[in-house]
């Protein structure tokens, strides 16, 4: 049997937005993968560490707070640090247009806002996760 | 309202109308829709007749407005005595960024103020801590201490604007700060008026800026109502909000039903204190949405009055009139707004605001159109108000009193709304109360699922919005937008550096010394907490201690 792509999905920061992160997390599972999720009010720390207990295939990070610039590269950075940077990491969230690149440049992969269909994420999962 | 003969002559032609005339019209034009549904997906029927509301009793249902059960509206000359108060929600960067806004919002007409706090301080840290990284001024305005406060107020009488904070685990905190600071412009405590949200039982379900767990969180409550009772009498102490659990995806009968449902845990908290009802009751205000489904809202808001008016006299006891008013707050729904085709906002919250109107709400919030993008602009709020004072003065829906009384739908529909939430009220009540329910994840799964149902109707296009899945353009966003640089975490480390080192330390470690006492027994915290907060004990200071002693909740995570 083909093994099937573990995702965490978790809510770095203070931000007690979770509706957004529900509802994907569902439509992932829903979809066939494997979904483990945080709760909120996670360090980043904190994500890393659960990330690489539970050996997941990539991490979705949704942060409503305006706190993504600093929040998501964190995340990135300690999974450098932990030599646990074959996870790969996507985000969502109010996230102005403006922050994309360099939200990329930090090593995010994708990032989805508001208005999207549930199933462009599931689809962009399907592409660019592969399982480890 | 009918006789016997009437009724059925009404039911007979009806029956022969639809079929003979509605459905044979069908057969030319198929109905559009499979299913006509409210945005909530309660079905509707195509119209109603007088058979709807055929048990109506116009005294025992509807009233006089300012007469019981309050159907009409709470107050006797509605807004032919006085508008709405019109109060946008507002707060970012530092204390100084914060106090220009509201200054600039008072001077365009807007009558009280509302105060956003950031993340940390609706946690409890300061601004200065590592879980503070990235969200410091970003969601609202950065609170530390006393300090920062009397920067925020600096320039408004607080004997003449009431103001509302939107804090709940800290709410004792912020309202010991607003006490002071009116104190040191020469205000008494028993001269100002304002709310704190003070809801915490609406955190565990919804909005999820908690702190403590349920137990100690109730006490801080009802150390908080014990206080106003006594020295602010004029103070709003819990405004029960249902607004983010309708933000967190539930339905409009899942909003009204969960929010009275807090409503009476925290009157039954008072009563289980030894407080008489009717000492406190008359401070309790409510927080609802203003969601896109128009008649759906204004259902509710009917509803929830006379609900609140039953429960108070006949579960409660209650004997005192103000004790059954069921006073609310609006603020138009958030989540209807959509980051494509902005300026389409606007429509919709002057929808949702001529909701609240109608549905006689005592004080308004607009959204503003960029804030599914980011904290508003000036601008953008400038159009949000002057949208709620175009339905004051232009358009006339505030000149005759709950106006959409009497409707068979409108009247039907609020029976609907009233029937369908107190059946989740005796399910909760079933349970052991809210707080077992919450324990037990029912309200928040009930709230994931309709989040989910709902989406999924949107993602099959059952559920149309503008802009997102129907009339979509090929559009480059370009609204100007609020910008909240990471120089405002550095100005407020720094100025929370300074007030460390000049403040008098021996006494802010003898404040919170007491205070940890305190907190160990069964008196009332207000005291000690405003002695914290005057020898300029940080928030982050204050609410460490009671942390240490009362630990923290963490989030069950229910998917």
């Amino acid at each position: 049997m083909a093994k099937v792509v573990r995702i965490l999905m978790a809510k770095p920061g203070l931000d007690g937005h979770d509706r957004g992160v529900k509802v994907v997390a569902r439509a992932l599972r829903d979809a066939g993968f494997e979904v483990i999720y945080t709760g909120l009010h996670q360090t980043p720390e904190m994500i890393v560490n659960t990330a690489i207990q539970e050996d997941v295939d990539c991490i979705g990070l949704s942060i409503m707070s305006g706190a993504h610039n600093v929040l998501m590269p964190a995340v990135i950075n300690l999974l450098k640090e932990k030599g646990a940077d074959d996870i790969l990491v996507f985000g969502g969230g109010i996230i102005p247009d403006d922050d994309f690149e360099f939200l990329y440049k930090s090593g995010v992969k994708k990032i989805f806002t508001p208005g999207t269909k549930i199933q462009e994420i599931v689809d962009w999962v399907k592409e660019n996760v592969k399982p480890h | 309202m009918y006789s016997e003969e009437e009724k059925k002559k009404i039911e007979a032609e009806y029956r022969e109308w639809k079929e003979k005339v509605f459905l044979k019209n069908f057969e030319k034009l198929p109905p559009r829709l499979g299913r006509f549904s409210t945005v909530s997906d309660m079905e509707m029927p195509e119209m109603c007749t007088p058979l709807d509301i055929a048990s109506l009793d116009y005294e025992r249902d509807l009233g006089f407005p300012g007469c019981y059960p309050f159907t009409r509206g709470v107050q006797p000359t509605m807004y032919r005595g006085r508008l709405w108060t019109m109060r946008q929600f507002a707060g970012f960067g530092t204390c100084f960024d914060t106090n220009k806004r509201y200054k600039y919002l008072l001077e365009n007409g807007q009558t009280g103020l509302s105060v956003a706090f950031h993340y940390p301080t609706l946690m409890g840290y300061d601004s200065d801590h590592p879980r503070s990284r990235g969200e410091v001024g970003k969601c609202g305005v950065a609170i530390d201490s006393l300090e920062d406060m009397e920067v925020l107020f600096d320039g408004i009488p607080l004997d003449k604007v009431t103001t509302s904070m939107t804090i709940n685990g800290p709410a004792s905190v912020l309202l010991a700060m607003y006490i002071v600071v009116a104190e040191k412009q020469g205000v008494r405590q028993d001269q100002i008026g304002g709310t704190i949200q003070n809801d915490i039982l609406k955190e565990y379900i919804a909005q999820k800026s908690w702190i403590f767990p349920p137990e100690p969180s109730m006490r801080l409550i009802v150390n908080t109502i014990e206080y106003c009772t006594k020295y602010v009498p004029k103070w709003n102490t819990i405004s029960i909000s249902g607004y983010h659990i309708r933000e967190a995806g539930s339905t409009a009968v899942q909003e009204l039903a969960f929010t009275i449902a807090d409503g009476i845990g925290y009157v039954q908290a008072g009563v289980d204190a030894g407080l008489d009802v009717d000492s406190f009751a008359k401070r309790l205000s409510y927080f609802f949405n203003a969601h896109i489904d128009f008649f759906e809202e204004i259902a509710k808001y009917r509803a929830a009055r006379r609900m609140w008016a039953k429960i108070m006299k006949n579960r409660f006891g209650a004997k005192k009139e103000e004790s059954w008013k069921l006073r609310f707050h609006t603020q138009t729904a958030g989540c209807t707004l959509t980051a494509q085709q902005p300026f389409n906002n606007v429509v919709r919250t002057t929808i949702e605001a001529m909701a609240a109107v109608l549905g006689g709400t005592q004080s308004l919030h607009t959204n503003s159109m960029d804030e599914t993008l980011a904290l508003p602009t000036e601008q953008a709020v400038t159009v949000a108000l002057r949208t709620q004072q175009i339905l004051a003065e232009e358009s006339g829906i505030a000149n005759v009193i709950d106006p959409l009384a009497g409707s068979y739908f409108v009247e039907y529909l609020t029976n609907r709304m009233e029937e369908e939430a107190f059946r989740y009220i005796n399910k909760i009540d079933e349970m052991g109360g809210i707080i077992k329910a919450i324990e037990a994840g029912y309200p928040q799964r009930e709230i994931s699922d309709a989040a989910y149902h709902y989406q999924r109707q949107l993602e099959k296009g059952e559920k149309v919005v503008v802009g997102v899945n129907k009339y979509v353009m090929k559009e480059d966003i370009r609204i100007p937008l609020l910008k909240i640089g990471e120089e405002v975490e550095e100005a407020q480390r720094e100025r929370l550096r300074k007030l460390r080192q000049k403040r008098d330390n021996n006494k802010v470690q003898k404040c919170l010394k007491d205070l940890k006492g305190a907190a160990t027994t069964n008196e009332n915290l207000m005291y000690y907490i405003l002695d914290c907060v005057r020898s300029y004990c940080t928030l982050g200071e204050i609410m460490g201690t009671l942390r240490e002693v009362f630990g923290e909740y963490k989030d069950p995570g229910i998917i």
